[in-house]
Formats: C-alpha cells, sequence, structure tokens
C-alpha cells in the first residue's frame, strides 16, 4: 500500500478544490473515502484479518485503484503530447468534460442522446476494454469508468462523424 | 465355544454403515470383524495427511474406491504457514496409482498438487470419477488439460477456491467430444478465458450436468446460451455479470433462467451491475443459496435480489450490504441458516460502510434456523452479543472477527469476555467458535466450563496467561482442533495438557509464549505425538532453550514423526531425543 507515501500532496490533478462528493449515478456506490485527508496507515499484520487470500484481492484491487487511481492517457488530435488524467477524480461527465476543456483549452459542447456533440468542433471519444472507439456520453457513468481505457479528443470531420453516427 | 456368522454375511451387514465413524467402531469389536471391515471398506477420510502414512493406509485397507484427504492447518488459509511446509499429494498419488486401480474419487484440501500428479490421476484410474481440490495449489491448467483428456467417465471436477497457474484457458478444448457424463465442474478460481465454443458444446452434451461454476471470464452476454443449454441445472455460478445495458440481453438472459426450473444456488456475479440482477428474478423462489459476496453493490440492490428469495438457506455477502439491509434479511428469510458476511474493505482504517454488531442482532432475531454464521464487523459489544446468544441457542459455528484486533465493548470499553460467554453458554451445540476482540483469561474460564461440544476453536490475540489455555484443553471434551495465534499462552499449559493432545488431531500456536525445551519435553513425553517446531530464524537448537518459538504445531500420529519432506525450517524430536530436520 502507498497509502504512507501521500502521493495526494504531489498529484497534479484537474479536480475542483475541496472534497470529492458522492456520486449520484445509476449504479450507487458507497461514498469513496475523503481524498483531501487519507486515514493514517496501519501496520499491516500477517494473516489479519483472516480474509482468504482470493478474497483479498478482489478488495486490495479496489483498495489499490483507489490508491494509484484510474489514469488513462488522454490523446488530441493535433497535439505533440499526451496527457494523463485519473477518471476517479471525476464526478461525472460534465465534470470530466470541463476538465478536458481546461486542460486543452478548447470547447467540446454539450452532449445530446441523439446529436452527440453537435455544434462543437471536437468529440470526445474513449476507446473501451474491446479495443472500439465510443462516444463519451452514452452509458452510465460508473460503466463508463471501468471501460474506458484510454480518451482521444477528435477534431474535424472525423468528430463530427463520430458525433452523429450515434 | 466357537460359531462364526458367514463372512458374506457380515460384509453385507456392515456395507449399510456409511460413516466412518461406524465401521470404525465395528473394526474394534474383533479380530475377525476388524478383517472382514478392512476388505470392504471403500470410502476413507484422512483429516491429517501426517496422522497417517499411504503405506499404512494401503496396507488396512486394500479395497478403496474414494479418498478424502486435509493437509495444511487452516491458518496456512491466512499466510501463517510458511511457503514449503509440506502436504505434498504426490506421494499418496503415486502410492495409490499402484494400490488401487479401481479408485474413483479424490478429494484433496490444501494440500500442494502437481500437473504430474494430475497426470498421474488421468492416467492411473480407468474408473476415475471425481476430483475435488479445495484450497490446493502447485498445479497449472496443464494438469487440468490431462485430467479433461484422460478421464473418459468424469463426473465431477471441482476446483474450488483453488490456486491454479493460469497458463491458457485451452485445458477445457482437451475434453474429447465422447466425454458426455459430467455432472459438476467449478472452474471458478480460474483467471483466463476458455473457449467459449468448447465450453458451450461441452455443456450442451452433458445431460447430468447439476452443477455448473463459471469463472470471471465468462461474459454475461453468453451466459444465456450456456443456460439454455442446460435447464436441468441445480447450481449455477456465473461470470462476470456485467454489460452494456442492452434489452435484448437482458431479456435473453432472463428468458434462459426461467427455464431452469431445478435451480436452487447461484454463485459469482463479479462485478454487478444491478440492471442485470432482475433476470434471475424467476427462480429466486426456488433459490436455497446465494453467494454475492463478490458482488460489489449497495444495499438496496442486494436488498431487492435477496427479498426475492422467500426460501433462502444460505447466504454469503459483502458487507455492502450494511444493517439496513440485514434487517431486511430478516423480515424476508425465515429458512436462513447459514450467514457469512465479508469485509469489503479489510484493511482500511476507517469504515466503509455502515455494518455493525446491529445488523448480526436483527439476524439472529429475525432467523429462527440461523445456525451458521461468519461475520466480519469493526465494532461489537457485550449487550449485542448477550442478545444474540439469547435469541439463536441453535448456533453450531459461530466466528466472529472484529476487524480491529483487541477491539473492546465500544459501548462500555470492556473486555468482550461477557458476551462470548454468553455464547458458549446458551449454544450449548456449539461445535465451532471463532473469537476477536478484547478477551481476558474469564473467556476461557466460560468456554472451558460450558462449551462441552466445541470440537474446533480459533483465537488470536487474546488472553493473559497460561491459565486461559489452560482452562479450554481441560475443559473442552470434544475439542478436536484448537489453533492460536499472538496468544500470551506457553509452556505450562502445554505441558500440563499434554495427554488431552493425543485425543485431538491438532493443536497450533503461532507467535505464542511456547519454548524450543518445552516442545523437546512435550515431544519426549508423547511418542504419539508429532510437535513440529516452525521456525525461519535457524535450528532452535542453536538458541537458548528458554527461547520462544515462532510456531508449533502439535498433531497425533501412527506414522514416523520424521517425515521426509520436511523443509528446512521444520524441526521435529528424532529417536535420539535431540531436534533434526531432515
Amino acid at each position: 500500500m502507498l497509502s504512507h507515501l501521500n502521493l495526494e500532496a504531489t498529484e497534479l490533478r484537474l479536480g475542483l478544490p475541496g472534497s470529492i462528493d458522492d456520486v449520484p449515478s445509476n449504479n450507487k456506490r458507497p461514498s469513496p473515502e475523503d481524498h483531501q485527508t487519507p486515514p493514517a496507515p496501519k501496520a499491516q499484520i500477517v494473516g489479519w484479518p483472516p480474509v482468504k487470500s482470493y478474497r483479498k484481492s478482489t478488495a486490495a484491487a479496489k483498495n489499490e485503484e483507489a490508491e494509484s487511481g484510474m489514469y488513462v492517457k488522454v490523446s488530441m488530435d493535433g497535439a505533440p503530447y499526451l496527457r494523463k488524467i485519473d477518471i476517479r477524480l471525476y464526478n461525472g461527465y460534465s465534470h470530466l468534460l470541463t476538465a478536458l476543456e481546461d486542460m486543452f483549452k478548447l470547447s467540446i459542447g454539450e452532449y445530446s442522446e441523439r446529436e452527440g456533440y453537435k455544434g462543437s468542433e471536437y468529440a470526445p471519444a474513449y476507446e473501451d476494454k474491446d479495443g472500439d472507439l465510443m462516444l463519451v456520453g452514452d452509458v452510465p457513468w460508473e460503466m463508463f469508468m471501468s471501460s474506458c481505457k484510454r480518451l482521444r479528443i477528435m477534431r474535424g470531420a472525423d468528430a463530427r462523424g463520430l458525433a452523429s453516427a450515434q | 465355544m466357537a460359531y462364526s456368522f458367514p463372512e458374506e454375511v457380515l460384509e453385507h451387514v456392515f456395507s449399510f454403515l456409511s460413516l466412518a465413524r461406524d465401521r470404525n467402531a465395528v473394526s474394534l469389536v474383533c479380530k475377525s470383524w476388524y478383517e472382514i471391515e478392512r476388505w470392504c471398506r471403500h470410502r476413507i477420510f484422512v483429516g491429517n495427511c501426517y496422522a497417517v502414512s499411504p503405506e499404512i493406509v494401503i496396507r488396512r485397507f486394500p479395497e478403496l474406491r474414494a479418498v478424502e484427504m486435509k493437509g495444511k492447518p487452516h491458518f496456512a488459509d491466512f499466510n501463517l504457514v510458511p511457503e514449503g511446509w509440506g502436504a505434498y499429494a504426490y506421494p499418496w498419488i503415486a502410492a495409490m496409482a499402484e494400490a488401487y486401480p479401481f479408485l474413483e474419487e479424490i478429494k484433496l484440501k490444501r494440500m500442494v498438487v502437481t500437473d504430474e500428479s494430475l497426470e498421474l490421476i488421468s492416467k492411473s484410474y480407468k474408473n476415475f470419477k471425481v476430483l475435488v481440490l479445495t484450497s490446493c495449489e502447485g498445479f497449472t491448467t496443464d494438469g487440468l488439460a490431462s485430467i479433461a483428456a484422460n478421464c473418459r467417465h468424469l463426473r465431477e471436477l471441482d476446483l474450488r477456491e483453488s490456486e491454479v497457474e493460469d497458463l491458457s484457458g485451452h485445458w477445457l478444448s482437451h475434453f474429447p467430444d465422447s466425454c458426455t457424463s459430467l455432472v459438476s465442474l467449478n472452474m471458478s478460481c480460474l483467471g483466463s478465458e476458455v473457449s467459449f465454443s468448447s465450453l458451450e458444446r461441452l455443456v450442451a452434451r452433458s445431460p447430468n450436468l447439476r452443477t455448473l461454476r463459471l469463472n470471471r471470464a465468462v461474459p454475461l452476454e453468453k451466459l444465456a446460451n450456456l443456460v439454455r443449454h442446460a435447464p436441468q441445472l441445480v447450481e449455477l455460478g456465473t461470470g462476470a455479470y456485467s454489460s452494456e445495458i442492452r434489452s435484448d440481453t437482458f431479456s435473453s438472459l432472463a428468458d434462459a433462467f426461467s427455464a431452469c426450473k431445478q435451480l436452487k444456488a447461484l454463485s459469482g456475479f463479479w462485478d454487478v451491475v444491478p440492471s442485470y440482477l432482475p433476470a434471475v428474478y424467476s427462480v429466486c423462489s426456488g433459490i436455497t443459496s446465494l453467494n454475492l459476496s463478490y458482488a460489489a453493490i449497495p444495499s438496496s440492490d442486494l436488498v431487492k435480489l435477496i427479498s426475492q428469495c422467500q426460501n433462502l438457506q444460505r447466504l454469503w455477502v459483502l458487507d455492502y450490504i450494511e444493517d439496513s439491509g440485514l434487517e431486511a434479511l430478516a423480515a424476508s428469510c425465515k429458512d436462513l441458516q447459514e450467514l457469512r458476511v465479508f469485509p469489503s474493505d479489510p484493511f482500511g482504517a476507517e469504515p466503509n460502510v455502515s455494518l455493525t454488531e446491529q445488523g448480526l442482532v436483527s439476524v439472529s432475531e429475525g432467523c429462527p434456523k440461523l445456525e451458521s454464521v461468519l461475520y466480519f464487523c469493526r465494532q461489537m459489544s457485550n449487550a449485542a452479543l448477550i442478545a444474540i446468544a439469547r435469541n439463536r441457542p441453535n448456533f453450531i459455528r459461530f466466528r466472529l472477527c472484529i476487524i480491529e484486533p483487541q477491539a473492546a465493548d465500544y459501548l462500555t470499553l470492556e473486555p468482550l469476555d461477557a458476551g462470548f460467554g454468553a455464547i458458549v453458554e446458551n449454544c450449548k451445540e456449539l461445535r465451532r467458535l471463532s473469537m476477536s476482540g478484547l478477551l481476558t483469561d474469564r473467556v476461557f474460564k466460560y468456554i472451558g466450563t460450558h462449551a462441552k461440544k466445541l470440537e474446533m476453536l480459533s483465537i488470536a490475540f487474546a488472553g493473559e496467561s497460561d491459565l486461559g489455555l489452560h482452562h479450554v484443553l481441560s475443559g473442552c471434551d470434544s475439542l478436536r482442533k484448537l489453533e492460536i495465534r499472538d496468544c500470551p499462552f506457553g509452556d505450562k499449559a502445554v505441558l500440563a495438557n499434554a495427554a488431552k493432545l493425543d485425543t485431538m488431531r491438532s493443536l497450533w500456536m503461532s507467535s505464542c509464549s511456547v519454548s524450543f525445551g518445552a516442545c523437546k519435553l512435550l515431544a519426549q513425553k508423547m511418542p504419539r505425538l508429532n510437535v513440529e517446531v516452525i521456525d525461519e530464524r535457524g535450528p532452535p537448537d542453536s538458541r537458548p532453550e528458554s527461547c520462544v518459538v515462532e510456531r508449533v504445531y502439535v498433531y497425533r500420529t501412527v506414522a514416523s514423526r520424521q517425515r521426509l519432506d520436511m523443509p528446512d525450517f521444520v524441526w521435529t524430536l528424532d529417536e535420539d531425543s535431540s531436534m533434526r530436520y531432515s
């Protein structure tokens, strides 16, 4: 566990200042721990609590995700280098998109199910677990978080094609 | 006067005795009964693979068809037994391959099984039917491929909770097209994806399939296809239970389930998307066993499913269910017999869910048949335990893990002696108890006084002195297995109760206060006990005898006390009364 290194203090973040609120979404999850003040780390005792290793890995994997974040690469068509963001830091799509607009100095506009991000030159897309390029915003936020492997901000004709094809 | 009953008649009479206990009693009557019985015993259970040797078993029972065996002590599940300690299956498999060509069943728990062993099994027994490997390790999917390919009449392949090195999913495709005998397949512990079409064809050609437990890699979209091929299933473990929400996937799944009129048990449910849970509603009224211990979903979604299962007898769930969910459980599932609540975040410092002692109190109040509990929580009180004990005097198994070691009663800050005392006093049929929290010697006095049917006791971070251990060893008449970690119990209690250890299967003590000298003394005093000093700091006789050992594992045995497979961190007494390792 890396909690004792207090990585939060040195992370570059796009989140709003203050603690991350509860996420109201289709898959209502228990509230995440307050990232701003991680609890004091405990010395781990061998074999305690008595949880079998295969159960630990489901819980530990979740913990590791919470500790190290779910970082995905973000590319923008035409930009010289990629960025990386921790999508767990965001409440939902509007929060994420605002952050992306900020990061890349562009305007993405509003999502509509029928028309995608019409009216904008850019469309936020992501690569899912199957390797397919998907438009950001179609699936519930929780599902997006677990299936998003990388983000791509598309521009120009491709973007319009992707957006209006939805 | 000598008259004898014809052997065949006796054999026929004995054939009605299935319990080992009864057959053991029969074999003690006289020499001829011993002889007749041993020739017609077909099934044995060896609770500790080192309590006896393959040669002894084979010599006594020449006609075995089914062997069940356990290896490592229970605390191995929590990494308290160092890697390489032992419990190798190969010597048994090799010896039995020669002696029992008609062997049909092998069931192993906490043993090290290699691919070599699996291959030997697959090639040695023409009529091999059942392989169950519980919490085993040491083999890869290649070993499974041998079993699949060569066991023509295989009925059960159950890998529950084993650690398998997953080289590929290809092993499943080794089942020949002619194999149609499968009754039970449990591959839930495997990581990699098997060929779905092989799996589908296998299921489709197995009309007797009753139990199918898939692994996480089988996607939800494919589940309906499988279920459709096996509407006769009694137990189903899903794969990952998540998918993009699509109405055709949902209706396909719901339809497939509705055809399963015999389904009694559901498990799996990794990565659950709650919207898909209603697909199983049609079978819920028949469900008696539900394992949701991988389903990380909120209480409200859990409750919606559970409240459909009015006939539920067994529930395994994560603490996401919270007190409110357990209250709902208590209201809807009046037939509940077993409840296990696992921690979603066992290593987190702060509680992440609202699950307290209250949940257990609710269930103990509302479920009159509840007899078996495993409960992880972060706070407990004597008052709650006393209430639980009074509500449910019918408990057989009570395992409570308060996550913080030595946690006191959170209301009064007292030890939890009175609470656990109430449990053993009220629950007169209690066979298994695991305790946690702040406990003094007093609780052990209660246990020694009241827990007369107790067979297995697990203690951690408890007690104050040897008196505690003495109460248990001298008072618990039915005790078979005692496992202790991090308690201030030492030489006096162990040596004073040496004879008791002969009546038990085993005693495990780690991070306690037992000295090397006491271990030697015990081994000298009790020739039929194997006293294993398990210490990774080097030879115990390089330190003073009064030095405390890291771990000691004592078990009764009729085999040699110098097992040939001891690693270099295990010491036992040899013939010249010095501690040696082989």
